[in-house]
């Protein structure tokens, strides 16, 4: 197997400490016996991916780390980066009884990964997962994001050949690339990767297109057309699109981000410096504007601002994550427009025009100017899914998702399967996982029919 | 405040909290940093012909994240020359006039016991007390719990103790015996003036995996130990309420022993016939510093109980402690849940379910779905009851209980993680009177529905 690309060294995102770091064993074993073991627990409910997790909370208690990580891992083969990931706060430990009980929830997540992680950097995944033989059936997957290697790894384990074609030059897609760093950083979510790719045959094609051109067939482009003639089967990982414009005045041009781009310079471009910037905006009221708010703060950003156009009650951003950005210094200016931006002679960003907004909406000659050498704007991402409707018969609903059945994950080309973002228009890594098993189940039997 | 001052076979000591013989009481110094922290007595380990101990000693059974729930030792008695032993006991005695001292001893021959008995009264020890407890080590030699469980034996060698004493002698009992009355007799018969119990029980406290050895280890090898700490207690308190109900033994003064870790637990052996406590494991685990606890604890309980000293509240429970056939069979409790403060652990449904009477139910599943979960009798009446707390996803329900299924077991009570959520209620009996197994058999109907073939044959031929 050949080694993943790594991350180069110098990155910002190296600076940044962990927010739940990890358990050392007496830790885990200690809150590890807080839980009750709750019959028809309500915390498996809260889970997407449905980890029996009050079953590998015990085998933590009993010192059977292993088999903690393949209960977690056998529901959720992302389950490491889950661990570090997901929005425990409003899943499973959100649900956790002892929230009835007015008492701080067991911490699930750092459980899971201190299960994970033990066991993963000890333990083959394919000692965990027994290697099925060979099926000699092929299944390429586009993109390599959270949804594809999920996948990847579930029909590796049952013997099928996997390809994973992936654009850019790093694979695991927002997981290595968007998740804020105090969660997870980008060479850990490569890590896990390369514990799946343990599972079987798993071939990652990085650098590599499909695109929509019929003709293309080259060693960075390859046309969606020929995967269906080359494999059994196709899995649409696609991600969501780029990140949305503003529309604002004088928006392009230096200075002026699309969050997602900013966060990937974070935490992968070792030539990005903020050395410059004392003053930020962000504009947008989701986690994506959170997230790149609390990264810039924490990397020493004094003033940075986020922009909403309504009310806070409005924000979409988990009220948890709110709560650590502001204990960092993101100040939060509701009910605010972004309508321009302000540059000097040398086309520098040097500021932002902000009106009061009512309704969401700009109210004419309250504009004022505030200082900005950087701006970051988080109000959503494109889709990228137009790609998909060169499988015959994939469609797409009106907001530009791939259309699947809701049990199977089959779009309407029996060859063809999706999930992830392009699917739900935006959730979370466990969902992506979530879908992909789904997917995976019914590629089996299809798989197998064939 | 209540009078804790007890008066031990005309010993008065300060209050009921002794050490027991053990590490803590290895050195006049520690003695006297615990008579310094209100300890009321101390039993200083065991003396005899010094001894050689192994390292390592000890092993724990931890329960959760609870340490040493229960602890094992391979330690024998002390291991430091007699003279130096006896030289701090003096010591300890002179300066803390006071407070009880008691020597614990263990020797072979009853020339061993003239010497020793008469050193230990020379240095002022208002107590004497026989370790035939010890289970390991000693026992082999033919001593500690190989006198303790040979009645005939301990009733010979506490007969001498007494002749040759001047002071007071307490028998230790081991709980390693068949019937803790025997021994327990054979030191009444033998003219003991107390009781002490119990000693450390036979045990091995478990196995290192890696090493395939059994703890505590000592190099490639372990051996059997004596078992304490809080996970003894039930049974100490067993073997308590066996001698102060003994006709033989009952008149003698009782300490206390084992698993005491609280002023609490403390209460309990004094309600069911204990003059003094001894405490070992706890002060191991945390230190002297507990009996402050302890004092005040007990001080508290006694003034909101109206007691005005400790005497009153000895033997409290001893009367309510009866054999099974006189239990009421009318007496009927059922399981209430308390909805306002229920978590929706469902930790009750599953105990019920799968270790009682499969009497709770979660609502909000149909009939056939109950059926399907296990349950035999479907109430006419399910409440809907959505655990409504903040927190928990909806969907969720309080259970509640089917009383005619009910048998009343506490088993819920128990697993049920938030206190007082589940409370057993009392309601009108079968019977409607009271009613013990002891009357059915006595009026020859004790033969339930359902019986042997032969069970009833042999009543009729027994009673034509
Ligand atoms: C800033 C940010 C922070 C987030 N934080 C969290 C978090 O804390 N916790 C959490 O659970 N979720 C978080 N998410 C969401 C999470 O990252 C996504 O839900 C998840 O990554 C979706 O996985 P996916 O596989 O569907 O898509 P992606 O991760 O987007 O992967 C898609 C991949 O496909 C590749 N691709 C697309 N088209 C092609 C093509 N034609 N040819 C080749 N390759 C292609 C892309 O380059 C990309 O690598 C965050 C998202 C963002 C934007
Ligand atoms: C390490 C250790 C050594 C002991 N040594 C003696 C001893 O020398 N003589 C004795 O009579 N009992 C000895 N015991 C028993 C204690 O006095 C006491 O009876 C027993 O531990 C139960 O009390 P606990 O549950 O409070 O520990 C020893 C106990 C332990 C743990
Ligand atoms: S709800 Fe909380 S206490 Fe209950 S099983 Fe889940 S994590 Fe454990
Ligand atoms: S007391 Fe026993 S039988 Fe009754 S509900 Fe509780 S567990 Fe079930
Ligand atoms: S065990 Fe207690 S808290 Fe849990 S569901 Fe039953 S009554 Fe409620």
């Amino acid at each position: 197997m050949r080694p993943l690309p790594v991350l180069a060294e110098g990155r910002l995102e190296q600076g940044f400490s962990e927010t739940k770091p990890a358990y050392n064993q007496a830790e885990a074993i200690t809150e590890a016996n807080r839980c009750l073991y709750c019959e028809d627990a309500p915390c498996i409910k809260a889970c997407p991916t449905g980890i029996d997790i009050p079953t590998f909370i015990r085998k933590i208690a009993t010192e059977n780390t292993t088999g903690a990580a393949r209960t977690i891992l056998r529901e959720n083969l992302l389950g490491y980066s889950c661990a570090r990931v997901c929005p425990v706060e409003v899943l499973c430990a959100g649900a956790c009884v002892y929230n009835a009980w007015e008492r701080p929830p067991i911490q699930i997540g750092r459980l899971q990964r201190f299960a994970t992680e033990t066991t993963l950097s000890q333990t083959p995944m394919s000692s965990l997962f027994a290697r099925k033989p060979s099926t000699g059936k092929r299944v390429a997957l586009i993109g390599s994001g959270p949804a594809s290697i999920a996948a990847a790894g579930l029909l590796a384990m049952e013997g099928h050949k996997a390809v994973i074609f992936e654009r850019k030059s790093v694979p695991g897609g927002l997981n290595t690339l968007g998740i804020a760093p105090y969660k997870l950083k980008g060479n850990d979510a490569l890590q896990e990767i390369q514990w799946i790719m343990d599972l079987g045959d798993i071939e990652l094609r990085c650098g590599v297109e499909i695109t929509q051109d019929d003709n293309d067939h080259s060693a960075t482009k390859v046309s969606a057309q020929s995967l269906l003639r080359d494999f059994d089967a196709v899995f649409l990982g696609l991600g969501l699109g780029a990140d949305s414009r503003l529309g604002a005045l004088d928006e392009d041009g230096p200075g002026v981000y699309g969050a997602v781009e900013l966060i990937e310079k974070i935490k992968s471009d070792p030539a990005f410096s903020l050395t410059h910037v004392s003053h930020a905006i962000v504009v947008g009221g989701g986690n994506t504007a959170i997230d790149i708010a609390h990264e810039l703060a924490l990397l020493g950003v004094s003033d940075v601002s986020m922009v909403y156009r309504r009310g806070t009650q409005d924000m979409s951003a988990y009220e948890h994550e709110l709560d650590y950005g502001r204990k960092h210094g993101v100040r939060v200016m509701a009910n605010r427009v972004v309508t321009g931006f302000v540059r000097d002679a040398d086309n520098k960003l040097i500021g932002a025009q902000i009106a009061r907004a009512e309704n969401g909406r700009a109210v004419e000659g309250t504009e004022e100017t505030v200082a900005a050498q950087i701006a970051a704007i988080a109000i959503g991402q494109s889709r990228a899914t137009e790609l998909a409707t060169r499988f015959e018969g994939v469609t797409l609903d009106s907001k530009g998702r791939v259309v699947v059945d809701p049990i199977t994950h089959r779009t309407g080309n029996a060859r063809v399967w999706a999930g992830g973002d392009c699917v739900n228009g935006g959730k979370e890594v466990v969902n992506a996982a979530q879908e992909a098993k789904l997917a995976v189940r019914d590629m089996l039997n299809a798989l197998a029919a064939s | 405040m209540a009078d804790l001052s007890i008066d031990f076979c005309g010993v008065t000591s300060p209050n009921p909290f002794w050490l027991a013989s053990a590490p803590p009481t290895n050195t006049g110094g520690q003695v006297m940093r615990a008579f310094d922290a209100g300890w009321g007595g101390a039993v200083w380990k065991t003396l005899g012909d010094p001894i050689t101990n192994v390292s390592s000693r000890f092993g724990g059974i931890d329960y959760g994240s609870t340490r040493m729930m229960g602890l094992n030792n391979i330690e024998l008695i002390t291991d430091r020359p007699l003279d130096v032993n006896l030289r701090e006991m003096y010591e300890v005695k002179k300066r803390y006039p006071k407070h009880t001292l008691v020597a614990s001893l263990m020797v072979e021959s009853r020339d061993n016991w003239r010497e020793l008995i008469k050193k230990v009264q020379d240095v002022g020890s208002d107590l004497i007390e026989l370790n035939f407890g010890c289970p390991h080590g000693m026992c082999e030699r033919g001593m500690g719990s190989a006198v303790g469980s040979e009645p005939k034996v301990l009733e010979e060698i506490t007969r001498w103790v007494v002749e040759e004493a001047k002071i007071p002698v307490i028998v230790k009992l081991t709980p390693n015996t068949g019937d803790i009355n025997e021994p327990a007799e054979a030191a009444a018969r033998g003219q003991a003036h107390a009781i002490s119990l119990i000693n450390t029980i036979k045990s091995l406290i478990g196995v290192d995996l890696e090493r395939m050895v059994p703890n505590p280890r000592v190099g490639g090898q372990s051996t059997n130990g004596g078992y304490c700490g809080p996970a003894v207690k039930p049974i100490a308190l067993f073997m308590l309420s066996q001698v102060a109900k003994n006709p033989t033994a009952k008149h003698l003064p009782i300490s206390g022993i084992g698993g005491i870790s609280n002023w609490r637990d403390a209460a309990e052996f004094i309600a069911l016939g204990s003059t003094s406590v001894q405490v070992c494991t706890a002060v191991m685990h945390y230190g002297y510093r507990i009996v402050e606890d302890m004092i005040e604890g007990l001080s508290d309980f006694l003034d909101r109980k109206g007691m005005k000293s400790v005497n009153e509240l000895r033997g409290r429970a001893v009367d309510s402690y009866v054999e099974w056939g006189e239990l009421n069979l009318d007496y009927t409790i059922k399981a209430e849940i308390n909805q306002k403060t229920c978590i929706g652990c469902n930790l009750c449904v599953t105990a019920c379910m799968d270790g009682a009477h499969q009497c709770i139910h979660i609502p909000g599943r149909t009939h056939e779905e109950s059926v399907k979960a296990g349950h035999y009798h479907i109430p006419e009446e399910i409440p809907a009851l959505p655990v409504k707390i903040a927190g928990l996803p909806a969907g969720r329900f309080v259970p509640f209980v089917d009383e005619v299924e009910c048998i009343g077991c506490n088993l819920c009570a128990l697993v049920c993680p938030v206190p007082g959520t589940i409370t057993m209620v009392e309601r009108p009996g079968p019977i409607g009177h009271v009613e013990t197994w002891n009357d059915r058999v006595a009026q020859g109907r004790d033969i339930n529905p359902g019986a042997l073939t032969s069970t009833l044959e042999a009543r009729a031929k027994r009673n034509p």
